[in-house]
């Protein structure tokens, strides 16, 4: 049931609780309400604050850039622990190379191989990665270091400066290598007799 | 099938143990010994048909008549002597599974002991996990749930604003989309095998309370979903989805949330693959697109033999396992057999379920038991008399837009071997002649 507390947050909230009057005096029950109010509004600054996800658009990106060259450093330190000196991977993923496997029988899945999307590289870094303390790099770092893991598969120059531009035009190698779903892929008639002959 | 032995089957029934048990009390006691002795000797760690039998003959030594009990000499434990209860000592091996010698254990899974047992409803502490960045230990009363994006008002609910919006309570499976990947090993029970499956009951809020409640714009397709974990775990969901039965859930089996299930609230999806129930939800944001997250194009994409990798791939088709018997268990001698085990689809209710006890040549329509509920565990039953000879155990399930469960030579065919996820292949339990049940794919 709505409380007055509720009217603070939306004007429609009052409507609601006009007809929800109307129909408690009507049935003695209140079912048709549509607007409870419970919650606080979120304020800009506060949605900000949390709003990291970043598309392909790359709208959400913030703004500065980071260089590969520092991106190496960044690598050293905080990833080659975990994905290797080149990105070969160990404990984590592998992160390099790769490409041309994914049609064989021993298909290597790495950033530059099978990623769609550059976007997708700092959307995860900066909010899980280093595993032990993910969301510590600066935005300056986390362009940097998905500088450098895209210099480990060839895919910018070891002189770029990475921003949000490069990241939403940068055209991934495996842009084009997914499909939707197209399930039931598969459809069986349920033999229930003799079916092995 | 076999024909009946002798008389009906007895609970903890063997050939030695009945058919050869002498009535004189001492030599009894030998013959018990002996087979206690002999089960200890062969016994594997998941010999669990086989050592219920010998629990069976343990407890005739003490507790059978003409012997009194010990638990009837002198009062049990108090009232409030564990003020949360825990399961009986005797049950201490009935634990979650985490196979061995992972990388790492942060971003890990660990797989419910689906053989060890009953009923639809997964004991909370025995749930399957699945985390990217580990169990995080949140105050329900510091943690925000915020929804923004495509709606007109954005809000900030804290967990006690949720608890006060109508609630649902449905049961509902949940299910890795690995669950079991396609390369082996495959493992060898149950649990290694299909143990990345659970199913609970569920209390919560209708997320299209909460987007009715913030007001959705019009063009809103998506839902990025957030979790206040070390991951971040971030999935896009369809707007239909979310619209049509999924939750924002603080209850589970009649009792908050487990940590390991996302306390204080998680989001559900039914049907959809687990990794899209994000736990310690902390975050709806509303969008036109999705935002191809790392856990939804690099991972959870399911790779094909021309090398394109289906994307969006959601639904947990429809699946089945025989539990019991089932691999790592023992079938103490021929005779009565109750095939037990659970079925679900990600796509509603469990049609049918067919049994096979030779392989997968002829099947026969299994009992199922009620309730069978929209995207929730089924359980199903079937009467056997083993004769005694070597033969493969099948279950396969039936859903109710009639999709049929395919074998894993099926799957391998459409999909070829490095697809990884969503593998719902029948599962064949090879039984030996001395009853000991395998993998039949391994």
């Amino acid at each position: 049931m709505p409380t007055a507390d509720c009217a603070q947050r939306t004007p429609s909230v009052a409507r609601a609780l006009l007809a929800c009057a109307a129909g408690l005096a009507l049935t003695g029950s209140c079912v048709a309400q549509t607007h409870y109010g419970f919650g606080r509004p979120a304020t800009p600054a506060q949605i900000a604050a949390w709003d990291i996800d970043v598309a392909p658009d790359g709208r959400n990106l913030p703004a500065g850039g980071g260089s590969v060259a520092h991106g190496r450093d960044v690598y050293k330190i905080q990833c080659a622990a975990c994905h290797g000196a080149n990105g070969e991977g160990g404990l984590g993923d592998r992160l390099a190379g790769g490409t041309g496997s994914l049609a064989t029988s021993k298909p290597v899945k790495t950033v530059g191989s099978f990623w769609p999307y550059a976007t997708t590289l700092f959307d995860y870094i900066r909010r899980a990665m280093p595993l032990n303390a993910p969301q510590s790099l600066s935005n300056e770092d986390v362009y940097a270091v998905s500088g450098y893991v895209l210099l480990l598969n060839g895919l910018v120059s070891e002189s770029a400066v990475i921003d949000a531009s490069t990241l939403i035009s940068l055209k991934m190698p495996n842009r084009e290598g997914f499909v939707g779903d197209p399930r039931p892929d598969i459809k069986d008639a349920g033999c229930t007799h003799n079916c092995a002959k | 099938m076999a024909s009946s032995p002798k008389g009906p089957p007895v609970a903890g029934d063997s050939p030695d143990a009945r058919g050869a048990a002498p009535r004189n009390p001492r030599r009894r006691f030998l013959h018990t010994s002996g087979a206690l002795l002999g089960a200890a000797a062969t016994a594997g760690a998941g010999d669990v048909l086989a050592q219920g039998a010998s629990q069976a003959r343990a407890g005739a030594l003490a507790a059978s008549p003409p012997a009194i009990p010990e638990s009837m000499k002198a009062p049990g434990a108090p009232v409030g002597a564990k003020l949360y209860g825990d399961p009986s000592p005797y049950e201490s091996k009935v634990i979650r599974n985490v196979l061995p010698n992972q990388a790492q254990y942060i971003s890990a899974a660990s797989r419910t002991p689906l053989g060890e047992l009953d009923g639809i409803i997964t004991p909370s502490g025995l749930f399957y996990e699945r985390h990217h960045g580990g169990v995080p230990t949140i105050d329900p009363a510091q943690h925000r749930l915020m929804l923004h994006g495509m709606v007109n008002t954005p809000i900030i609910f804290t967990v006690d604003d949720l608890r006060r919006f109508p609630s649902v309570t449905k049961i509902h499976f949940l299910e890795c989309s690995g669950n079991p990947v396609y390369t082996k090993p495959y493992g060898k029970t149950a649990s290694d095998l299909v143990g990345l499956v659970s199913c609970g009951e569920w209390t919560g809020v209708a997320l299209k309370t909460l987007f009715d409640e913030a007001g959705l714009q019009p063009g809103a397709k998506w839902v990025m979903a957030e979790g206040a974990d070390a991951a971040a775990m971030t999935r896009s969901i369809p707007i239909e989805k979310c619209l049509d039965d999924a939750l924002v859930v603080y209850s589970q089996n009649g009792e908050r949330l487990r940590p390991e299930q996302g306390y204080p609230i998680r989001l559900l999806a039914p049907g959809f693959e687990g990794n899209m129930n994000v736990k310690w939800l902390r975050r709806l944001k509303v969008t036109d697109a999705p935002v191809y997250s790392r856990e939804e194009t690099s991972k959870y994409t399911d790779l094909l033999p021309d090398g394109k990798a289906r994307e969006f791939t959601f639904y947990m088709e429809a699946k089945s396992i025989i539990t019991s018997p089932s691999g790592g268990q023992r079938i103490s001698g021929p005779g009565f057999v109750e095939i037990r085990g659970i079925a679900w689809s990600g796509h509603g209710k469990i049609a049918r379920v067919d049994v096979s006890v030779d392989g997968g040549n002829n099947w026969a329509e299994a009992t199922l038991q009620e309730p069978i509920l929209t995207r929730a565990l089924t359980r199903f039953r079937h009467p056997w008399r083993w004769d005694g000879k070597p033969t493969v155990l099948e279950s396969r399930a039936v859903d109710e837009t009639g999709y049929v469960q395919p074998t894993f030579a099926q799957l391998l065919a459409q999909r070829g071997d490095n697809s990884f996820y969503h593998n719902n292949a029948v599962q064949p339990w090879r039984v030996a002649q001395n009853g000991e049940v395998t993998n039949a794919n391994s």
